[in-house]
């Protein structure tokens, strides 16, 4: 990996979308306005939670086989590598997913839209990455969501994705989005990121290597994390 | 093939279907000696509640080391150091915990004891990172580093004010009062 590219991952603020982003209304009372204050990374940002498997049970990572009946929709298989900012695979950490049903509604108090819930879809998933950072999820594709941010918006088909990388500095909550999605460009959410290139890397790719025939489509997601890489606590891991 | 950094997003109004669980927010078991609750009301720009955030906290034991068991000897039985509280539905969270102890930093000083907290929320196009300091620990918070590194304007903001049953620590997001955000 280049220097260019370390230096991106580490030091570049601007790969994140600004807080205040007025397009997306709910920013403009929640996005803080003073300057952020750095912290130089200090002991309790270079450790962080490590749950591994600790928090997976043996089903929670095919959101189409938690409940009695199959899960309605077009079953697909999300996979990819969890990366440190290094470039480096980040092992045995905690992937948290949730989504929509197929049908574009969230199993949600606050989601009432007339849509059908899907008595076999919960839409929440985990996993831990292995020893190559791998991740891999059996769900079903999600549906396009209306919401009422500006007249007619929809919500692009997204998975949610949490992440923990190794300490403090690398947390990132973030969406993955489908190729070639017809509502990209009326999306505050998926445009508050400044740099269109940047944008692209939320969207999967269709994995035709990978999809099993006569079953389920298959799409690859990679996520490289920000933030610092060496601690202490890693170099022992090594 | 080098790919770049993967961008956040926000979290959403729906993450309770994925995120929050039972004992999310017991970085300590309920009964253990010196458990506190760290409670708070996470407020937009306009003073109202934020009832769709999520809280994680992070943080040392008492004894000022790190629970990580990726260290051998470093697994601390009944202490997780993470916390995790959804503030629905009225924007408030707790969270039950032990007052960290004072964290040895790289160049022979301590840092007084605190907790890093991460705020997630629609809205929020990636999460915010305060700090949790004691009001009770007024030479530790003097001698510390990052705090009096702060305009002393702000430096309240990062306090938590003793209340009945721990500490109570509000969040502002905007305006009056706007809570003092890291960069890490």
């Amino acid at each position: 990996m280049s220097h260019e590219a370390t230096a991106d991952n580490v030091r570049d603020a601007h790969i994140d979308p600004p807080y205040l982003y007025p397009d997306y209304v709910s920013t403009r009372l929640r996005a803080p306005l003073q300057p952020l204050v750095a912290l130089p990374s200090r002991l309790t940002e270079l450790s962080g939670p490590v749950f591994g498997g600790s928090r997976v049970g043996e089903l929670d990572n095919d959101l189409t086989a938690q409940h009695e009946g199959e899960s309605l929709g077009q079953r697909i298989i999300v996979h990819g590598r969890l990366l440190g900012p290094e470039g480096k695979p980040v092992r045995r950490s905690l992937v948290e997913v949730w989504q929509a049903n197929a049908a574009g509604r969230y199993r949600h108090d606050v989601d009432q839209h007339p849509a059908p819930l899907d008595p076999n879809f919960s839409g929440a998933g985990r996993c831990a990455t292995d020893d190559e950072g791998r991740f891999r999820f059996i769900t079903i594709k999600p549906g396009a969501y209306p919401w009422k941010n500006h007249a007619n918006a929809w919500r692009p088909a997204h998975v949610h994705f949490s992440l923990f990388g190794r300490n403090f500095t690398q947390r990132l909550i973030t969406q993955m989005y489908f190729p070639d999605d017809p509502l990209f460009d009326q999306d505050p959410i998926f445009n508050s990121i400044p740099d269109p290139k940047v944008r692209e890397r939320l969207i999967s790719r269709f994995d035709l290597e990978h999809t099993v025939p006569e079953w389920a489509l298959a799409f690859e997601f990679d996520i490289v994390l920000g933030g610092r890489d060496a601690t202490p606590l890693d170099e022992d891991d090594a | 093939m080098s790919a770049g950094r993967t961008p956040s997003q926000t979290v959403g109004p729906f993450f309770a279907i994925g995120l929050p669980w039972a004992e999310g927010p017991y970085v300590v078991p309920e009964g253990t000696p010196g458990a506190i609750w760290l409670r708070g009301t996470v407020y937009d720009g306009a003073g109202e509640p934020v009832p769709d955030a999520l809280i994680e906290t992070w943080q040392a034991g008492p004894d000022g080391r790190f629970s990580d068991p990726r260290n051998p000897g470093d697994e601390r039985e009944g202490f997780r150091g993470f916390g995790r509280a959804s503030a629905e539905p009225a924007g408030e969270f707790a969270i039950l915990t032990v007052k960290p102890g004072s964290v040895a930093a790289a160049d022979g000083r301590y840092e007084a004891p605190h907790i890093d907290v991460s705020v997630f929320a629609r809205g929020l196009l990636k999460h915010v990172i305060t700090r949790v300091y004691f009001a009770d620990e007024e030479a530790a918070n003097a001698a510390d580093p990052v705090l009096s590194s702060i305009d002393p304007a702000r430096r309240t903001t990062l306090i938590a004010i003793p209340a009945d049953d721990g500490y109570a620590f509000d969040v502002r997001l905007q305006g009056a009062g706007e809570t003092v955000f890291f960069h890490v």
